[in-house]
């Protein structure tokens, strides 16, 4: 019986100690009517060797291939160390560390983490993370609608610009409480949020103004420009922004005058391995002013009964155990293992680390794109500088492109057309710094091979 | 000593970043980074070093008897683990096309029909990321169900009063607002407070079977009766279906829409707090609105269903599709159970909270609901401790840790007072259990002749008790080089 | 056993109210209040120039272990909010009736004052309370 340790013997002293004659006995609250059906449709268990080849054969079909796919996931290098001390049993196998005496490890690494995620985005305070990126914008948006007590509009301006699937989660999470979500779309030549068409919102009551950076297709926003507008028309800011980016690019707290109110974003770039999408971790930054209203857990520093330094969860008072349908959430979980890695991650790498793997990414990304456009039909859609992905506009459908290049193992790209039928045949490629010349290279002979027949 | 305090200018982990920044000439300087962040700068050794220390400072299930009511604190299988870290799986990313993510897809499918049988729903979706995720989506769909027939009077959700925080959460941020009923002193919700609560503004109810308080709802298929002919829906919080795994289906007890927390029943990491993974699983009616994406197969390959298959669908919860990876160590997880090792969970994690129950009964501890059976977790109340000897339930637990056992669930569900609820799950052994109790009737003779000693616990971990009021009060939670 | 000094009037969700004679009163909430929550951390108070409604929601007091909302016993607007809580949270367990004090209100109609609890009530909402 797999992982039951129970002999015969035990279970018989087990149920003289009750006083009951069978297992099935203690079923006898049930009503029998509850009782019966079928599984029929579940396998039968198999030994570990047996479900190792049967993974084992599974994993092979999805293996070997050359991706360029960026659009919100990234296959940056990450340490080994990091998943060998991350999936440690102390931290792999602990709970929330609801007593904290007896989670000082899990409790001091999240201190740690927030320390270094609220430096990163030059930010007050950090939470000890959410449950992915697009989440956390969700939870950004009605902490937002929280904190800014004079805004009465519940209106926030969301860039077309921004990932669709952020763009749709967050409605999902925002729609049933009387929030509105207006669509700002981008300008057609450079790619990033149209100023004519966020100038119709000047001198309206709008709660706030999301910004990506890089939004969708790799473009670098006007970050300050766009903050200054929104400290002018009395919106919040909430920073959607890729972590890696931020060693190298001006990051939230600095953005405007007075800095972006709110930053989160997807913390996978940090550690974290592609894993067909999950799990990752949602990163959520603030202003000192607004802590209070921040989702999820904090940890606090403190002292024990000796004066002693020691670490707890903190501000619980907010949260769905306490404050029930008061909660500034219903979140109970956050993504512990995943900011355990991120954490060590950061560690090994340091700020120095951190900015060389995003420009070495970047590097790597250019060399694609310049080998791309290198063919004829082939150009780069926006006029704009961009960091680690590029939006090409291509001779042919990009399906037609992305079918052909995968039956020979190459993933050229995410096709733009579904989200973004106004822009034609138009594909987002990316390269990370993982990615060899020699796969580039067949990225762009295949290409070139396809277009020229 | 923080990681931050163990730095030094300029040490670095050599072998883990290029030996040169690569040029940012294309990239406006108005938008570069001018002074780069605090992170730490140590060596690829030191920054091992701290966090395995650290890690030493934790309990943990492969290291400490854990026995958290509600939370399920089993034995994760390491082949779980690596398993789902085989390349081709780990590194698979999310937009990767079909026709070179059969493996994973087939993985996702086969786990949503496993979940389906043993919950007897008719369809499920693996989306929502926790367990608190899948009780939004799960209310969600019962919004989106009372929409689209033009029912939007109701407004109500009905919860007991002992229910998980989560629960009142999730309907108030769809919408919706709470009426609570109360717990009958036999554990039961109270039925004619119910029927009183019932009338046309009601949505439906959130229930838990077993309770949160720990025993079997045993007038449930009643209390369907009376929510359906009300026009209302049933929701199931899964959180306790380790102790009816295979043995009862929470489909046959009449629930239209259940979701369930894969960290606990199905063993996947605590990991510190998370991840989690919650799937819905609903009745026919609801299938409509189930959270996107899930994955169809169509006789000869899997694909993703996606918005444009399901236009009534609540939408999707994730950037992508969910905590994939968690997904796939739970579906390892069920294929190393197989069916009858499922029924096996709930036969085993209940035989040892009754033997439990009887052993602390015997041992003179009063069991807050003392002719019930225990589920698969029960509660003991410590409330003649806590006002003879001065020592309560918090005490008990501190206390505890430092028999090298991590305390129960306390206080928690709010009825009890001074609680313990306690929940050893299937792979315990005997001695473990044993340890518990023994440790429970030392921990009492303690609190009987040094109640302050009791009070001062715990002495043996890396810190005392700690300052929760200093903690708020002076919010400290960020480290900077002059704190 | 809480203090509950005679000269104020309460309401049976723990506030107090101080009737200052000139249309304002001054409120807080009451010595049982503070112990039932344990040790304050943070006090969210009212804005200066709030209009409230009777049982509205005026704030919210957090402790550890909870986070309470403190309703209004009276309509009205509020003149002042006791600044001192910003920083010192534990005025209010320390001195409930006293330096502890929340906000001020500019009565909307003193009828209203008739239909709060004396003490001699109050006392008997707080004995149902312990048990």
């Amino acid at each position: 019986m797999p992982f039951i340790p129970h002999t015969e013997e035990e279970v018989r002293q087990m149920l003289d100690a009750i006083g009951a004659n069978s297992i099935d006995d203690l079923f006898d609250e049930i009503p029998s009517e509850l009782r019966s059906f079928s599984l029929d449709g579940i396998p039968e268990g198999l030994p570990e060797m047996e479900v190792a080849q049967l993974m084992h054969e599974r994993a092979r079909k999805d293996a070997d291939v050359h991706c360029f796919i960026g659009a919100g996931a990234y296959d940056h290098h990450i340490p080994s160390a990091v998943w060998e001390v991350a999936t440690r049993g102390e931290f792999y196998s602990a709970y929330t560390p609801y007593q904290a005496e007896a989670s000082q490890g899990t409790l001091q690494l999240l201190y740690e983490y927030q320390s270094m995620m609220a430096a990163l985005m030059a930010m007050d305070v950090s939470n000890a993370s959410l449950y992915d990126g697009a989440s956390a914008l969700g939870e950004a948006i009605l902490m937002a609608i929280r904190a800014h007590r004079k805004s009465k509009s519940k209106k926030v301006l969301v860039p077309a610009g921004l990932h669709p699937s952020y763009r749709q989660a967050a409605n999902a999470i925002v729609k049933n409480q009387n929030i509105e979500l207006i669509e700002i779309p981008f300008d057609e030549d450079t790619g990033k949020i149209s100023l004519t068409a966020l100038n119709d919102y000047a001198g309206t009551d709008i709660t706030a103004l999301v910004i990506g950076q890089p939004n969708f297709f790799g473009v670098l926003e006007d970050v300050d420009g766009l903050t200054r507008w929104a400290e002018e028309n009395n919106a919040m800011t909430i920073a959607v922004v890729n972590p890696l980016a931020m060693s190298i690019l001006k990051p939230p707290g600095q953005w405007g005058n007075n800095g972006a109110d709110i930053a989160c974003g997807e913390g996978q770039p940090l550690g974290i391995p592609l894993s067909s999408g999950g799990p990752y971790f949602g990163f959520m930054c603030a202003t000192q002013k607004i802590v209070r209203q921040m989702p999820g857990r904090i940890i606090g520093r403190t002292v024990d009964l000796d004066g002693k330094q020691g670490f707890s969860l903190t501000l619980q008072a907010r949260e769905q155990h306490i404050r029930r349908s008061k909660a500034t959430s219903n979140i109970c979980t956050n993504q512990g293992l995943m900011v355990t890695a991120a954490t060590i991650h950061m560690s090994l790498l340091g700020a120095e680390g951190l900015a060389r793997a995003a420009a070495a990414s970047h590097d790597k990304h250019r060399k694609l794109v310049s080998g791309l456009t290198a063919i004829e039909g082939v150009e780069v859609k926006f006029n704009s500088p961009v960091f680690n992905e590029t939006a090409i506009s291509l001779p042919v459908e990009a399906s037609t492109v992305l079918e052909a290049l995968a039956a020979d193992n190459v993933l050229a790209g995410f096709d733009l057309k579904n989200d973004y039928p106004e822009l034609g045949n138009a594909l987002l490629v990316c390269s990370t710094e993982k990615q060899t010349g020699s796969s580039i290279d067949l990225f762009v002979d295949k290409l070139a091979a396809l277009i020229t027949s | 000593m923080l990681i931050f305090e163990q730095s030094s200018k300029g040490r670095k982990a050599h072998a883990q970043s290029p030996s040169s920044m690569a040029p940012l000439d294309d990239l406006p300087a108005e938008l570069l980074r001018e002074t780069p962040p605090l992170m730490p700068e140590v060596s690829e050794m030191q920054a091992v070093r701290h966090y395995t220390r650290l890690s030493q400072k934790n309990f943990s299930i492969d290291t400490h008897f854990y026995p958290l009511g509600s939370c399920t604190m089993k034995y994760n299988p390491r082949a779980c683990n690596s398993l789902a870290m085989l390349p081709g799986l780990v590194d698979r990313h999310p937009y990767a096309p079909e026709s070179h993510s059969q493996g994973f897809l087939s993985c996702m499918h086969d786990l949503q029909e496993i979940l389906k049988v043993v919950t007897g729903m008719k369809a499920v979706s693996l989306a929502p990321m926790a367990g608190a995720q899948g009780e939004f989506a799960g209310v969600a769909m019962i919004k989106a169900y009372h929409d689209a027939r033009g029912d939007a009077d109701r407004k109500e959700i009905i919860v007991p009063d002992a229910a998980h925080g989560t629960n009142p959460a999730s309907a108030v941020m769809c919408g919706f607002k709470i009426k609570e009923i109360p717990t009958r002193d036999d554990g039961d919700i109270d039925v004619d407070a119910l029927k009183e609560a019932l009338g046309p503004q009601t949505a439906g109810i959130m229930l838990t079977n077993p309770s949160t308080v720990g025993v079997f709802e045993r007038r449930i298929q009643e209390i369907a009766s009376l929510v359906h002919e009300a026009g209302g829906l049933l929701y199931y919080d899964g959180a306790n279906l380790n102790a009816i795994l295979g043995k009862v289906r929470p489909g046959d007890m009449g629930f239209d829409v259940i979701h369930m927390n894969l960290h606990k029943t199905f063993s996947t990491p605590h990991g510190g707090g998370g991840p989690g993974a919650g799937p819905v699983g609903v009745s026919k009616r609801l299938e409509p609105f189930l959270p996107i994406p899930m994955v169809d197969y169509d006789g000869s390959a899997y694909r993703f269903v996606t918005a444009d298959d399901r236009p009534q669908s609540i939408g999707r919860l994730s950037a992508f599709a969910g905590n994939a990876g968690i997904l796939l160590r739970a579906y390892i997880y069920a294929r190393l159970l197989g069916s009858e090792g499922m029924t096996r969970v709930a036969e085993y994690s209940t035989l040892n909270a009754n033997y439990m129950l009887k052993k602390m009964k015997d041992a003179g501890f009063e069991a807050a609901y003392p002719e019930r059976r225990a589920t698969h977790e029960f509660i003991i109340t410590l409330r003649k401790e806590a006002k003879e000897l001065g020592v309560n339930a918090m005490d008990f637990a501190k206390r505890l840790l430092d028999y090298g056992v991590h305390a129960p669930t306390t206080y928690f569900p709010l009825l009890v007072p001074e609680c313990f609820l306690i929940e050893p799950t299937e792979t315990e052994s005997i001695d473990s259990l044993d340890n518990f109790i023994e440790a429970m009737i030392k921990i009492r003779e303690e609190a009987e002749t040094e109640a302050d000693m009791v009070k001062g616990a715990p002495y043996t971990l890396p810190v005392r008790r700690l300052d929760d009021v200093k903690a708020a009060r002076e919010l400290d939670i960020t480290w900077s080089p002059d704190s | 056993m809480s203090y509950i000094p005679s000269d104020l009037l309460f309401t049976s969700s723990h506030e107090w109210v101080r009737d200052e004679g000139d249309d304002t009163v001054t409120i807080g909430i009451t010595d049982h209040a503070q112990e039932l929550l344990g040790d304050l951390v943070f006090i969210e108070l009212p804005e200066v120039g709030d209009t409230i409604e009777s049982g509205g929601e005026a704030g919210v007091v957090e402790s550890v272990k909870a986070a309470s909302d403190v309703f209004s016993p009276v309509s009205g607007e509020v003149i002042e909010i006791n600044e001192d809580l910003v920083d010192s949270p534990e005025l209010v367990n320390e001195q409930a009736y006293d330096n502890g004090w929340i906000y001020k209100i500019k009565l909307a109609d003193a009828a209203e004052l008739d239909g709060l609890l004396n003490a001699e009530a109050y006392n008997e909402v707080v004995e149902a309370d312990e048990h």
